[in-house]
């Protein structure tokens, strides 16, 4: 798990190519953290997920909650519009 | 894989994990026990965590944690979070076993989150369920009497495990089966949190929360206060969660029965209610820097010139003779007028709630 620069994360998302997106806009923790964790019980392991946020708490709470529900963080960002994006891979 | 047949079966505990001590500490004594515990976190909406921390500017460099999930990690186990915003609000609404000293119902709440948890037990496998109440600790929800009201309402029955007092209750299932063994449980009672920092040492738990009134928006007097004048406001009961949040943020201001005005503080409150500016007509000043307002209820163009003047009053412009504010309205249209700013002793007292 890291956090990158915006450019880094682009680019892991073109390499990606194919992930679901969950969007958080607005959204104050822990409703992201549940979303992410609702969202991920419905899909196969080893299916990327990008999950858009506005909080800046997700960016402790989205990777705690990853390392102990066993999920990865390829990564994560914070972009110019205030957004805080990460990539999970299940 | 090869299984002895005599070996017995590990057994299954999930743990109401609120992200204070006690549930850490119940946790850890299960645990200890061989017993494999995974951990349910319930979001009611009037959880203290986060949203502040998140709204609020002054906070942004505080290092923010969710104290559930730093539990979770510090004890090496799942945890699994459910949103329940929805169906709490009839508790809210009429708690059978009343309120606290605010708007707390925190009984109903202890039977309600203890049921959720015995229905996911059953879902998921699990055998018993933990708790990390301490006879004594809470006037309301945690005394000797309630013990068996939540137990038996709750429909978990003696599935309830209370690691930290469990030595001054009644032995539950997991005690009589032998899935836990009572010695190795503890008799903690009364308010005291001496024995929980010694019990915090041994299992070198360090840096854990101490949220001074629990984890809950309702036992904050100030907040019920607010939650009190929006029903009344309202001639009803009833909220929904953006409400509740924005209970949380700003200045909130009635100068009339007919509306209320909440007036960011700083910043980040700004920025948080800028959000909402498709639901509400808003006031901010043009003139001189300013706070960005809410005006929530149904007012005329008069109301809206007293807001303004009370929202001058909070802008860089209050002692100027004259302030320039404008009024969008979340539908599109909006106007520009000037006010005198308020004297701070017209913002009457009792307008603040």
């Amino acid at each position: 798990m890291s956090k990158l620069d915006q450019a880094e994360f682009l680019r892991l998302i073109d390499v990606i190519e194919n992930f679901e997106v969950l969007e958080c806009y607005r959204l104050l923790c822990p409703m992201p953290v549940i979303k992410t964790q609702n969202k991920l019980k419905d899909m196969q392991v080893g299916e990327y997920l990008k999950v858009i946020c506005t909080d800046p708490g997700t960016m402790a709470d989205i990777p705690t909650w990853s390392r102990i529900n066993d999920i990865t963080v390829i990564g994560f960002a914070e972009f110019d519009d205030h957004t805080i994006q990460f990539l999970l891979r299940k | 894989m090869t299984e002895l047949s005599n070996q017995k079966p590990q057994r299954k505990a999930v743990a109401l994990i609120s992200g204070g001590l006690d549930s850490l500490l119940a946790a850890r004594v299960v645990q200890e026990q061989g017993v494999h515990v995974e951990g349910i976190n319930f979001y009611t909406g009037f959880c203290v965590e986060g949203h502040t921390h998140a709204i609020r500017k002054k906070d942004k460099e505080k290092q923010k944690r969710n104290n559930a999930l730093w539990s979770a990690e510090q004890l090496g186990i799942k945890l699994h979070i459910i949103d329940i915003s929805e169906e709490y609000k009839d508790i809210v609404y009429n708690p059978k076993h009343g309120y606290g000293s605010n708007l707390n119902p925190c009984l109903d709440c202890k039977i309600y989150m203890v049921n959720q948890a015995q229905t996911w037990a059953d879902e998921n496998g699990f055998d018993f369920i933990i708790t990390g109440e301490v006879i004594g600790q809470r006037p309301k929800s945690q005394r000797k009497e309630t013990m068996p009201i939540i137990a038996r309402e709750s429909g978990a029955e003696d599935r309830l495990l209370r690691p930290l007092c469990a030595q001054n209750l009644m032995p539950t299932l997991p005690e009589r089966q032998g899935w836990v063994n009572r010695e190795e449980l503890l008799g903690f009672t009364g308010r005291s949190r001496k024995p929980q920092f010694e019990l915090a040492k041994k299992f070198g738990f360090e840096d854990f929360a101490q949220p001074a009134g629990g984890c809950c928006f309702l036992t904050d007097a100030n907040y019920s206060k607010k939650l009190a004048d929006l029903w009344e406001a309202r001639g009803e009961k009833h909220y929904e969660l953006d409400d509740i949040m924005l209970l949380k943020v700003g200045r909130h201001i009635r100068p009339k029965p007919n509306f209320k005005i909440i007036v960011s503080r700083e910043e980040g409150e700004n920025n948080f209610l800028r959000g909402y500016r498709k639901e509400f007509t808003t006031i901010h000043t043009v003139s001189h820097g300013g706070p960005l307002t809410l005006v929530e209820g149904t007012f005329d163009k008069e109301d809206l010139k007293l807001a303004a003047q009370i929202v001058a009053r909070y802008s860089g412009g209050k002692s100027a003779d004259k302030v320039t504010v404008e009024v969008d309205n979340f539908k599109g249209s909006s106007y520009v007028m000037d006010v005198k700013p308020m004297a701070a002793h017209e913002v009457l007292e009792e307008w603040h709630i």
